[in-house]
């Protein structure tokens, strides 16, 4: 490519712009997309891509939290119990990340994809509210309440566990990858805890930008960030996925969420495919 | 119908309003990014036009870019570069934020169970931070 940085950065930026708004819009996080945008369309070093991707994710998580937090779905206890979890992780999986070659993490990011696309193809079905809970999750303060339709609405919290442990699960590959690995805290708070749809993914969005602190702190120190790269993500990312947000409220995009599907399944075999010959 | 029996509202709302307040602290460090990122964009778009993109080959970010001191030292100084990756410190630094005035609201709330898990996540961020390991 013969371009300037100005005008690489103008390309970049709107391509993130995209990115932000498919990602908030299909609840996966911008994150999953940018280090296959960054390393397959525009040729940047595995190592930077993550390092922008996470600095992304971050500003998303920030930027929809608050827009999150005003409508009461989000849970504060769950989120910092389960953020033990996620910043060990973190820290884990960014240590890894300075041991293992950028071929292997390209192909484990590849996997990652595909469980991403397999997961939000799947319908979500809303089930009701757990009415019980746990005794460790009742120890744990982790039931609450939530608002249907104006009703505060009493939800109980199963599996701690086994939710915890996946999360620890997602934090390693969020700090691995430089991704917020919402698919997989999803999983966790959906299907292993039994919380409310909303609840789980307006709580998962809000753990997303501490995950990815923990595992960024170390990434800034081994000269991953770097600015100029990072910018353009940050603001088209940002922008994007504002606009996403604010639909989010309003709308089921069940096509939308399909195509999105299957985009990321063509990126995951690309990145399977370069890892494993070498091309990362 | 769907109210359940025991609904303590007046906790609810104190809870809400500590929520609230985190969110619009969140909001309100993204805003400052944003806007400490323009103006390092705005010095260092001069020579973007001059600059050529190497991010295909990994070269270590220089030393003042990888430390928190390093980087508000070179932001200072008033290179463009140095003050947009001030803004990605502050971002880096909003969920620490985020953790920390949890800290004080659990406190607040008289809740030492959850006052010790959030200065153990705490803990780990400025870990990491520090460099880490």
């Amino acid at each position: 490519m013969h371009l300037n940085v100005a005008e690489f950065s103008a390309i970049l930026f709107f391509g993130a712009i995209l990115a932000g708004f498919l990602g908030s819009l299909t609840g996966l996080g911008g994150g999953i997309v940018i280090v296959p945008l960054l390393t397959l369309g525009f040729g940047v070093d595995l190592r930077y891509a993550i390092g922008a991707s996470l600095i992304t994710v971050i500003a998303t998580s920030s930027g929809a939290a608050s827009a999150y937090v005003r409508e009461g779905y989000s849970n504060i206890r769950i989120g910092m119990f389960l953020e033990i979890a996620t910043t060990i992780g973190a820290l884990v999986g960014a240590f890894l990340g300075g041991l293992l070659s950028p071929d292997f993490i390209a192909v484990v990011f590849g996997l990652a994809l595909l469980y991403s696309a397999y997961i939000s193809s799947r319908p979500r079905a809303e089930h009701a509210p757990a009415h019980t809970s746990d005794p460790i999750a009742v120890r744990m303060k982790l039931p609450s309440s939530y608002p249907v339709s104006g009703e505060m609405v009493n939800y109980g919290v199963h599996n701690v566990a086994a939710g915890f442990g996946l999360m620890w699960l997602a934090g390693i590959l969020s700090g691995l990858l430089g991704i917020g690995s919402g698919a997989m805290k999803v999983l966790a708070m959906d299907h292993a805890m039994k919380l409310p749809f909303k609840v789980s993914t307006t709580t998962s969005n809000f753990m997303i930008g501490v995950t990815a602190a923990a595992s960024a702190g170390v990434y800034l120190h081994r000269g991953y960030i770097d600015p100029v790269l990072a910018m353009p993500v940050v603001l088209g990312v940002l922008a994007g996925s504002l606009v996403g947000a604010k639909i989010l409220g309003r709308s089921n995009p069940r096509v939308l969420r399909i195509v999105f599907s299957v985009v990321i399944f063509i990126l995951a075999l690309e990145m399977i495919y370069n890892g494993a010959t070498g091309k990362i | 119908m769907a109210r359940p029996a025991k609904f303590d509202i007046t906790a609810a709302r104190e809870e809400h309003a500590i929520e609230l307040f985190i969110g619009n602290l969140l909001r309100v460090c993204v805003i400052a990014t944003v806007a400490v990122v323009l103006v390092g964009a705005a010095l260092y778009l001069p020579s973007a036009f001059l600059t050529r993109p190497t991010y295909h080959k990994f070269i270590s970010e220089p030393a003042a870019f990888r430390s928190v001191a390093g980087i508000i030292g070179a932001a200072f100084s008033g290179n463009g570069t140095a003050i947009i990756q001030a803004g990605m410190l502050l971002l880096i630094l909003t969920p620490i934020l985020r953790v920390a005035v949890s800290v004080i609201a659990f406190l607040y709330e008289r809740d030492y169970m959850y006052v010790a898990l959030t200065i153990v996540v705490l803990g780990l961020l400025l870990f990491s931070l520090s460099g880490g390991a």
